[in-house]
């Protein structure tokens, strides 16, 4: 078509900057926004206001007066049964489990994923795939056996056990995601190694260590929010006493008796979504580097 | 005195056969390379020398031991890799103690190799920095150096130069043989460059699927290539073959396309025997041009096809008895597509195969 | 020269296979045992402890007899599909408005991944308070004005599944949107050009090109999905707890309320055993499609 050739104008390339397809867009991005933040705007506000404002008002509307009532209540005398001195006590069991299962599953699952790559024995990768497979298996079909050995090893009940049991559920994405990483190291590094006499731990904590720290960092964020968010093995594995704080947390809301205090529970509600929240906002692109990384083969 | 021999190595990935009964002796000394395709199997075999992969049967003895099941570190061989394989984090000092220090040497013991190597590579400047802040010529230095401080009588290569651009690839290849000069240990080097492997051996192995072709000097393997697969992958440009049979009373003509060349001075390895499929190749190299052509045993005028001037020579490719036929011109001669060129050569200094055993002749 | 001995087997590699015996049991005695127990275990007539006494079929029996297992199961079956399904659409259709080259790009991916850095207690809980009819959405709609607006997913059973899947839509969309939006990014900025200089419109391209080269990105978040879609129960304990009545009951809270409340070992083993199966037929009915994929490929 020459004669449109003649036509086309030889200046500049006209600037849109508010074309209909720009307007749609940004409106798209801003309702989708609004979606997301909602219910956290509404968590915040409804916990910053008294129960008489909240039984009049609205709840998408800041607080006329801001009280920090109800997250004191929250934190030291919420009741949980008999118990009733808040969330703080969920919160200190949630840490003590946190510690020592993040590190133990972590420590495990990192030498696994080197073994697997660079120490390979007969029936190594098989005893991997089952652990792959056991990532689909239902919680619930192990639950009561493991009730009946964590009974038997004596540690029903106790922090120790739920240790145990985050450290065996953990297992398997940890383990991907360690060997994974270390089979992408590069091979003649670990040759190398041999040559000049290091041994498996010598190479694991000279070399890999060393070389792996962003793994390291992925793998706790991976840890300390699945762990911190858990719910189940909470509910099955441990008493009242040493309830973590997402259990504690459905307790106090989910209380039957009594008057419920909406903004104490939403203070409560937040408090327990802190922790994960501060390691998302802190950790940025590795926390999405995590995900995806525990994502590659589910 | 053999210094490192491979008595029936065989060594399976599953139920690949990556090594298939291999021997091999090296000399005290000596400056052997492993050359072959990409794949062959040459890493593997050096990865079992050093005692990196685990052999599926024969044995492997270096300086009289059987070293067939020691760990790498105790079989003294010292180990320089392509992609260099330097640990990251430790400072090119510790790059170079680590292997020491494993060996719980004493501290001033260390020092005086570490020094020793620093000087001999000239790395000394470079002693308190990471392998990070280092060129690739640098850290491939530092790595030789890794394998120098251990002090030993055999050093592996593993494609160490393969990572370089043209420029320092030929620089440390100069390096490495005057190395070698200096120290006069026995040395595996492993590359797909047959440039390294002509100017830096002792002798060459050929490697082919795990199976050694021809284990000579480069002299031999360039002249007298055993078999077809050597002559094609020796030579750049490659060898011209040309497929015909041995005729006359005394096989003493080439018969190829209807052009005879006569090979009555070929040194037969083999009896010779008349009528049977015969494959010849001719080096480019050997193909003479202009006036001196005429003195050669076969002559012939062809007619220039493609004209590829690379500097210092020029290749042209023409067509002899139907197929192609390439050769180089001096690079100052002035040959265009079109142009009719006489060229001679001495079919006897050429090399004669077994069309199909393709062994030589 | 002496042949030297080839060592023993077992005794090679030997601190690689000490290292991964956690791994080992963890794959062998959790993974394979527990689950082989409790299939066991579905046989027998175990009411508060279990016991070797084998009935057959009667759990399974009493199992599909059971109206709160039939319900847990279509309520199961319809939240899998809309979440399976929605899921995709919307992860994927975040991941292409993000990757628009919109400004303020990280700020956005943030807002739409933080949900998932929260737990299900929490999410339920929020979406607990935002939906309550008295305080909630609805209440805000109708005080606006428009009195007959009824938007009250938790209370009313035929919908409540719903109001569950909104949560769950919320919570995870965002980490579906990474993986797309990871895969959009992975795919050749060339591809673009060329359907460009071909006169393909955008949208047309995303459908015909680029969707089929993302293939290996929506099966890793289909398994995700699904995985995840098995486990629901945190979300349903906190938001509705299988209310009202047992409109919201799920599987695996069928099998938890059996196993520590109704003290009925056998149906939750019978009904863990129905869970393994399902995730059984689904890791066939995929590993059958990959397999003649494959096939075709080649
Ligand atoms: N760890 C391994 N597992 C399986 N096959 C391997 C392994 N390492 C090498 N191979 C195969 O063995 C053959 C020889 O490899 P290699 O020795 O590395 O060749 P090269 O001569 O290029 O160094 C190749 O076909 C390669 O695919
Ligand atoms: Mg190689």
């Amino acid at each position: 078509m020459p004669a449109d050739n003649m036509t086309v104008p030889s200046g500049p390339k006209p600037k849109k900057t508010l074309s209909a397809h720009n307007i749609i867009l940004y409106g798209v991005v801003g309702l989708v926004c609004f979606y997301y933040l909602l219910p956290l705007w509404v968590m915040v506000m409804t916990s910053l206001k008294g129960m008489p404002e909240i039984r009049v008002g609205n709840i998408f509307a800041p607080p006329l007066e801001i009280t920090f009532e109800p997250w004191h209540k929250a934190w030291f005398t919420a009741c949980t049964g008999l118990n009733c001195d808040g969330l703080s006590r969920g919160f200190w069991n949630s840490v003590q489990i946190l510690v020592p299962s993040a590190i133990i599953s972590i420590f495990i699952a990192s030498v696994n994923g080197y073994a697997l790559s660079n120490w390979k024995f007969k029936g190594s990768e098989i005893f991997f795939a089952i652990l792959l497979f056991g990532a689909f298996i239902p919680y619930q079909v192990m639950i009561y056996p493991i009730v009946i050995i964590l009974r038997e090893i004596g540690l029903m009940g106790k922090l120790g056990g739920l240790v145990l049991v985050h450290t065996i559920f953990g297992m398997p994405i940890l383990t991907l995601l360690f060997r994974n990483y270390f089979s992408g190291l590069p091979e003649e590094l670990f040759k190398a190694a041999r040559v000049d006499g290091a041994g498996f731990w010598g190479i694991y904590f000279r070399i890999m260590l060393p070389m792996s720290l962003p793994i390291f960092v992925v793998a706790m964020i991976i840890q300390i929010t699945g762990i911190w968010n858990d719910f189940l093995f909470g509910v099955i594995y441990t008493k009242p006493d040493t309830w973590p704080m997402t259990v504690q947390l459905n307790n106090i809301v989910n209380a039957v008796q009594g008057v419920k205090e909406y903004n104490v529970n939403m203070a409560a509600t937040l408090l327990t979504g802190l922790v994960p929240l501060v390691i998302y906002f802190v950790s940025g692109k590795l926390f999405v580097r995590g995900i995806a990384a525990g994502a590659v083969k589910g | 005195m053999t210094n490192v021999s491979i008595k029936d190595l065989t060594l399976e990935f599953g139920s690949l056969r990556v090594l298939d009964q291999l021997n091999m002796e090296i000399a005290e000394g000596e400056f052997l390379v492993l050359l072959g395709a990409s794949g062959c199997g040459k890493s593997t075999l050096l990865n079992c020398i050093a005692g990196l992969l685990d052999v599926t049967e024969g044995q492997i003895h270096i300086g009289g031991k059987n070293v067939t099941w020691e760990e790498p570190n105790d079989r003294g061989i010292g180990m320089v890799f392509q992609s260099y394989a330097l640990y990251p984090q430790m400072t090119v000092e510790g790059n170079l103690s680590f292997g020491l220090k494993n060996a719980r040497m004493p501290k001033d013991e260390i020092k005086r190799r570490v020094d020793r190597a620093a000087e001999i590579l000239q790395i000394e400047p470079l002693m308190k920095r990471k392998p990070g802040a280092l060129s690739g010529g640098q850290r491939q230095r530092v790595a030789i150096g890794r394998a120098l401080v251990r002090d030993v009588d055999v050093f592996l290569f593993d494609e160490p130069l393969s990572n370089l651009d043209a420029k320092l690839r030929a620089d440390l290849r100069v390096e490495i043989k005057r190395l070698h000069q200096r120290l006069n240990n026995t040395m595996i080097y492993v590359t797909h460059d047959q440039v390294e492997a002509m100017t830096l051996a002792d002798r060459i192995a050929i490697m082919k699927g795990g199976v050694v072709q021809q284990l000579a000097t480069p002299d031999e393997i360039y002249n007298r290539p055993t078999n077809r697969y050597v002559a094609g992958f020796i030579g750049s440009p490659e060898m011209n073959f040309f497929e015909g049979s041995l005729e006359g009373a005394d096989a003493a003509t080439f018969v190829t396309g209807g052009v005879q060349l006569p090979v009555g001075n070929y040194e037969f390895s083999t009896e010779k025997a008349a009528n049977a499929a015969v494959s010849m190749g001719i080096r480019p190299e050997s193909v003479v041009t202009g006036e001196l052509s005429s003195k050669e045993p076969f002559t012939a005028t062809v007619e220039v096809e493609i004209v590829e001037p690379m500097g210092a020579d020029t290749l042209v490719w023409t067509k002899l008895a139907g197929v192609d036929f390439r050769f180089r011109m001096d690079g100052t001669a002035s040959v265009a597509a079109g142009d009719k060129i006489a060229i001679g050569f001495d079919p006897s200094k050429g090399s004669m195969f077994d069309a199909k055993s393709e062994l030589r002749l | 020269m002496a042949e030297a001995k080839r060592p023993i087997r077992l005794l090679r590699n030997m601190n690689s296979k000490i290292a991964a015996i956690p791994m080992i049991l963890t794959a062998m005695v959790v993974f394979i045992g527990c689950t082989v127990w409790t299939v066991v275990y579905s046989f027998t007539k175990s009411r508060l402890l279990p016991k070797l006494d084998f009935v057959g079929f009667d759990q399974y029996e009493r199992l599909w007899n059971s109206n709160r297992w039939l319900i847990s199961v279509e309520n199961l079956f319809i939240y899998g599909v809309c979440s399976l399904v929605l899921s995709l659409l919307i992860g994927f259709l975040l991941a292409v408005m993000l990757d628009q080259k919109i400004r303020f790009e990280n700020t956005i991916r943030t807002i739409i991944l933080y949900p998932f850095a929260l737990s299900f207690v929490v999410t339920g809980l929020v979406w607990q308070w935002l939906l309550n009819p008295d305080f909630g959405v609805q209440n805000v709609v109708r005080s606006l004005g428009w009195q007959s607006f009824t938007f009250d997913p938790i209370y009313d059973a035929n919908i409540v599944i719903f109001g569950i899947l909104i949560a769950a839509i919320w919570q995870g969309s965002g980490l579906i949107m990474v993986l797309m939006l990871a895969g959009l990014r992975g795919i050749d900025e060339e591809i673009w050009k060329a359907a460009r200089v071909d006169g393909i419109p955008k949208w047309k391209t995303y459908v015909v090109v680029i969707i089929p080269m993302m293939k290996p990105v929506f099966i890793t978040a289909l398994v995700l999905i699904s995985s995840g879609i098995i486990k629901v129960y945190d979300l349903v304990v906190a938001q509705t707890n299988g209310g009202p009545g047992l409109s919201s009951e799920v599987p695996a809270k069928y099998v938890i309320d059996n196993m520590f409340r109704a003290q009925n070992l056998g149906q939750a083993f019978a009904a863990s055993t129905m869970m393994l199966l399902g995730v059984l037929i689904i890791l066939a009915l995929f590993g059958l499609t990959q397999i003649r994929g494959r096939k075709n490929a080649s």
